[in-house]
């Protein structure tokens, strides 16, 4: 059998993930043509790439069916309630930076924190009727940080895209989303608050715990971590 | 470990105790509408309930307790005085702790009683010491009306009273909101900037959102009154403080908690409502010189109540949940019953904790 690694099958993503391991004499490449999800690996024997959607890799770590893969910190964090015990990190890849935060409308001259999102969602419920409503996917990590720091009145709405676009559209008054230089967040009037970074993701190569290793796959396991540090 | 079975003939044998006492035996959907349940307790419930859903009916949630689902079924339709007793399965979601069951079996008890509330809650933490009787276990009481009164007779704003009675139950920012309001933290740099602005609301950036600017304003003026207001004063705040640390036995706490009245006058009818409530617990056998009283017990898991708390804890096994917990929602009652309300006070067993510890002590 061979170590599974699982690459995030398109984007920016795919192709810094391929150049790491390039670098460290490892070539990645999608065999075929451009549409086809197979991948072959050159310069290390028993290892076979498996391109999949980031977001799936979490969950295929967890449940043992990849032995190593690339994602993001904040997928991991939001998919694996328990995810020291399923899975470890072998290297950060120092790409895919971004930051996970909370951002209202920047005309929201009295909000700056958290406190003062509380303190305004708790005047919008009895003005409105309905609790204010922060427009985000990464729901666990959101509702845990809002939770912790005491914020009530507020129900998260599920939003898999175009996040930012929301509060305009008044079907949130707020979001929590990824973001890297804040671009987007400013061309859509929003700001972040200043207490509102929920956590600080980039590219991760993580390891399964509860895959299972042949003697085979331990070695080449071992070999490949030799060469990746 | 006990199985389905031997759990269930346990709950049927308790409801049957329970019926004994004058309950009537009720029984709710598994499926409940996740409107109400997103109400009463926010966003925090979707990461403790199963949440499903169909086209028609939307979010629904499997069923996370009794204790809602009783009270409507009560306020649509009950007749008064009731009491009322089920068992069947709750779902929470534990994802967290691979330990802790997903699914179990709760028994309940509830009473619907505007006469005696003292009586009410002696009824209903007796019975309940009665169906745990033999069992290694350790009861703890309080009550969340004693904190409730005196932030309510503070001598500061109705708008600050809403604030603090808002965040009762997250202590951690109840503290936070009451260091501010009584000087203690000194106001944030872009408070200060915002309050002192000539025209706060002079901004380049387009208005958008529904929260409209007439909602910004609002706040920036309640801000400003609320700067001009006068400290909650240290006696009051000193108060709360040895209020909130009061832990004793339950008659010695009554006397903690009379001294603590002095600084704190507002909280006196609701400490004569703890004295008849030990004697009426007295007159039904329980003995309160061996029940403890925690005037904070309660306040970061029991969200409706707002009365009378308790609970009983498995001895040396502080990796168990508690095997019975209850208390008084006067509130819940009003919030559910459009404009109707009535005193109610009641609780859950879990007989599978219960059996758990028996075959453990064996």
């Amino acid at each position: 059998m061979s170590l599974k690694l699982g690459v995030p099958s398109k984007g920016r993503l795919m192709d810094k993930t391929f150049a790491w391991f390039e670098k460290r004499g490892i070539t990645l490449s999608r065999s075929g043509s451009d549409r086809e999800y197979a991948g072959k690996v050159e310069g290390i024997n028993g290892v076979s790439l498996i391109l999949l959607s980031a977001g799936e890799i979490p969950r295929e770590l967890a449940a043992g069916r990849i032995h190593m893969g690339v994602t993001g910190t904040d997928l991991v964090h939001e998919k694996l309630p328990r995810w020291e015990q399923q899975i470890e990190e072998v290297s950060e890849l120092g790409f895919g930076k971004a930051d996970l935060i909370i951002a209202a409308p920047a005309c929201w001259v009295d909000v700056e924190t958290l406190d003062d999102l509380d303190a305004a969602a708790a005047a919008f419920r009895k003005a409105h009727g309905h609790r204010l409503r922060i427009a985000t996917k990464y729901h666990r990590l959101v509702r845990e940080f809002l939770t912790d720091a005491g914020v009530a009145d507020y129900a998260l709405v599920d939003s898999q895209g175009a996040t930012e676009g929301t509060v305009m559209n008044e079907t949130a008054e707020a979001i929590a989303d990824i973001t890297s230089t804040g671009e987007t967040l400013r061309a859509n009037h929003l700001k972040i608050l200043s207490d509102g970074l929920i956590l600080q993701s980039q590219a991760t190569l993580w390891r399964s715990r509860v895959a299972s290793y042949d003697t085979g796959e331990k070695e080449v396991l071992s070999e490949l971590l030799d060469r990746l540090s | 470990m006990p199985n389905r079975s031997q759990i269930q003939a346990r709950a049927a044998m308790m409801r049957i105790r329970f019926e004994a006492a004058g309950a009537q035996v009720v029984d709710t959907p598994l499926l409940q509408p996740a409107e109400t349940l997103l109400d009463l307790y926010g966003e925090d419930i979707r990461a403790r309930a199963y949440v499903t859903s169909d086209a028609l009916r939307g979010e629904q949630m499997l069923r996370p307790d009794f204790t809602l689902p009783v009270v409507q079924m009560h306020m649509t339709d009950g007749a008064e005085p009731a009491r009322y007793t089920y068992s069947g399965e709750v779902f929470r979601r534990q994802e967290h702790d691979p330990d802790r069951s997903n699914e179990y079996i709760q028994v309940g008890y509830e009473v619907f009683d505007r006469e005696d509330p003292a009586g009410a809650d002696a009824e209903v933490f007796s019975l309940f010491a009665l169906q745990l009787r033999g069992l290694p276990l350790r009861a703890a009481t309080g009550d969340i009306g004693i904190l409730t009164a005196a932030v309510q007779g503070l001598r500061t704003t109705e708008r600050r009273k809403v604030a603090l009675m808002r965040h009762l139950w997250r202590p951690r920012r109840f503290r936070v909101l009451l260091d501010r309001f009584a000087g203690r933290k000194p106001e944030p740099d872009h408070r200060t900037k915002l309050l002192e602005a000539a025209d706060p609301m002079a901004f380049e950036v387009p208005m958008i959102g529904k929260r409209r600017a007439a909602e910004i304003e609002a706040r920036i003026e309640a801000l400003r009154e609320d700067r001009e207001t006068q400290p909650i004063s240290d006696n009051e705040l000193a108060g709360l403080e040895s209020l909130l640390a009061v832990r004793e036995t339950m008659p010695f706490a009554l006397e903690q908690l009379r001294d603590v009245a002095v600084d704190l006058p507002q909280i006196t009818p609701a400490l004569d409502r703890l004295e008849a409530r030990i004697a009426a617990l007295q007159a039904r056998g329980v003995d309160v010189n061996r029940l403890d009283f925690e005037a904070a017990y309660g306040r970061t898991s029991m969200e409706y109540y707002d009365g009378f708390v308790f609970g009983f804890y498995a001895e040396g096994r502080p990796d168990l949940p508690p095997i019975a917990t209850g208390g008084r929602y006067d509130a819940l009652t009003r919030q559910l019953g459009n404009g109707a309300e009535i005193p109610a006070v009641g609780g859950v067993l879990r007989p599978d904790l219960m059996l758990e510890i028996e075959e453990a002590a064996q």
